[in-house]
């Protein structure tokens, strides 16, 4: 039987974290899916949390994860406002367009 | 048996007034006629924002916590979120023409403003992982929305965008280095960390030194320092003027002090871990900020890279106090660096100040060819925005000289003579592009003429910010024993 510790949690999330943040820099197609990325990331911090708070037999690291589950709400909220926003006055969300300003 | 006991609010006594203030300044925006109820609003927050700063300053003396050890108060703290509250309270009078010029007079402005200084309130407090998220994302959310607070031009929502994700990824990259922390060390409580940190001799886990420079990453984004500060230049130009006042000034000092606090407290013994990783953020932002700005012409633009310069500095502090093992050194290196920031601030306010002046015809100009010939169309604005730009060069006697003497000092008493040289070096290249925007003012042919009305608050916070500079080298007293008893604060639990 395969048992599943602590580490395995761990690469989980790394492997997570670094998709997301893969997701952010390599994607050339559309804003949605870097919001999606974002939230992979937090996601990733989440099982990271839960992980060593089970493992250390310890509440804080739940109670950090639900603090992060709130607050990534909020912030894809905000996200979402602000790119429909930013669609109205463009007509598009291609990453590829977001330079008006060189940079 | 009571279940639990209240935890004494009186530190926390700020920052319940500006949450409690700011639900009733929304309130105030909904019921008060339409017509003037950003006018109404605005004064009420900058009302609001001044009265905190008698509130924040109860503490005199000591360190207090609260909330299960969760939320600090000290004279750090004292100094830090006086100049926060002073930066914020500038910026929403500054505000006032430049809402009413592009037709973006809505009474959240001033209220999203509170709401973010009540975030970097909390950060600067916190004295807890989970707090210091907290405090971090309420500024950040905030912040995100204001970016992009002018919502028919392109421009302000590219800023909006731009900043909210590389916002987000930051704080994910923090988050991250905060799990690793607390599953590493097993604690998210400050004082736990500095003790578990100061019982292990500086031999700690992989698994910490990982944490720690992801926490470092993430907070070296939301100062904007190199590799990390790819962000600020579009923000800064795209965003309303005033709310780029507000993020050079604000964020920057708050997340400065968030920096020393993270780094000197509970990561303190582990300064040989983190000393080399500032080291080089600082390097790369002073000579980043220097070269990049050359070629700018938009004078916001300019003005992001100038903040990058700035932060690299400001950093140089944080690296001597990286010293690990020496106590008073490591003080040296943090008031350095906090008096930086308080010249920093004033500099910048007046700068900004200036850049709202810039109108043409009742619309707001921002390239720098504009200037031209502003020394006879109107000598007052032409010699104070002269005042600034030498003081941030780094010419004596002005302030900015003496921020930068205060900092390549203690960088060459920690024998770091690397840093001091490249600094030295970098504010060489700097007082070039300083020096050319009074050279346009000067010596350019005039080109149309701005508008010449200022007024009387503008007027107020030109005098005041140019006379600081101008005379701090007279009376600096102030602003030491302020950083001094801030810095006591730290090193002496």
């Amino acid at each position: 039987m395969l048992e599943i510790g602590l580490s395995h949690y761990l690469v989980l999330a790394a492997i997570m974290f670094t998709l997301g943040v893969f997701g952010i820099f390599l994607n050339r197609k559309n804003v949605i899916i870097i919001m999606m990325s974002i939230e992979l990331i937090l996601l990733a911090v989440n099982i990271n949390l839960v992980a060593f708070s089970a493992h250390l037999g310890d509440m804080v690291g739940q109670v950090f994860a639900l603090f992060v589950l709130t607050v990534a709400a909020g912030e894809a909220a905000i996200g979402l406002a602000i790119l429909v926003v930013y669609f109205r006055n463009r007509g598009t969300i291609a990453v590829e367009d977001i330079r008006i300003m060189k940079g | 048996m009571p279940l639990a006991t209240l935890p004494t609010l009186t530190p926390a006594l700020p920052e319940i007034f500006l949450a409690i203030a700011s639900m009733l300044l929304l309130m105030l925006g909904v019921f008060s006629s339409e017509e003037n109820n950003t006018r109404t609003v605005s004064y009420a927050s900058v009302l609001v924002l001044i009265v905190a700063i008698p509130f924040v300053g109860l503490v005199t003396e000591g360190r207090t916590v609260t909330f299960g050890g969760a939320f600090v108060t000290d004279t750090f703290a004292v100094y830090i979120k006086a100049l926060v509250l002073v930066s914020a309270a500038t910026a929403i009078i500054m505000s006032k023409d430049y809402l009413k010029i592009q037709g973006i007079e809505r009474f959240e402005f001033p209220v999203l403003i509170v709401l973010a200084t009540l975030g970097m309130m909390m950060m600067i407090s916190a004295n807890d992982l989970i707090a210091l998220y907290l405090g971090l994302e309420l500024q950040s959310l905030s912040l995100y929305v204001i970016a992009s607070f002018q919502r028919d031009s392109a421009r302000s929502a590219e800023a909006g965008l731009k900043y909210f994700v590389l916002g987000a990824l930051a704080s994910g990259l923090l988050l991250y280095g905060m799990s690793m922390i607390y599953g590493f060390a097993g604690t998210t409580s400050f004082d736990t960390l500095a003790n578990i940190f100061h019982d292990a001799h500086g031999h700690v886990s992989v698994g910490v030194i990982v944490g720690i420079v992801f926490m470092l990453a993430g907070l070296a984004f939301k100062v904007s320092a190199v590799p990390f500060h790819m962000w600020t230049p579009d923000v800064y130009e795209g965003a309303p003027t005033p709310v780029t006042a507000l993020f050079a000034v604000a964020p920057k000092i708050a997340a400065m002090g968030l920096f020393i606090r993270v780094m000197v407290g509970p990561f303190g013994e582990l300064g040989a871990q983190w000393q080399q990783i500032i080291i080089f953020i600082s390097v790369a932002s002073m000579l980043l900020g220097a070269f990049a700005a050359i070629n700018q012409t938009n004078i916001k633009r300019l003005m992001a890279y100038s903040s990058i310069g700035h932060m690299g500095y400001a950093l140089i502090g944080l690296a001597v106090a990286g010293t690990a093992g020496d106590a008073a050194l490591q003080a040296l290196g943090v008031q350095s660096m906090l008096i930086y920031l308080g010249i920093y601030m004033f500099m910048n306010i007046g700068t900004f100040a200036c850049i709202l002046l810039m109108k043409r015809d009742g619309r707001m100009v921002e390239g720098i060819d504009d200037l031209a010939g502003l020394s006879k169309s109107n000598p007052g604005l032409a010699m104070i925005l002269s005042i600034f730009m030498f003081s941030m060069a780094g010419i004596p006697p002005l302030a900015g000289f003496l921020g930068k003497l205060y900092v390549f000092q203690a960088a060459i008493q920690a024998e770091l003579y690397a840093l001091a040289v490249i600094g030295v070096l970098a504010s060489v290249v700097g007082a070039y592009y300083y020096i050319r925007i009074i050279k346009v003012m000067y010596f350019d042919d005039p080109v149309d003429e701005l508008d010449r009305g200022i007024s009387l608050e503008m007027k107020a916070i030109l005098v005041v910010t140019g006379v600081v500079i101008v005379f701090f080298v007279f009376y600096p007293v102030p602003l030491l024993t302020g950083a001094e008893s801030a810095t006591a604060a730290l090193f002496h639990k």
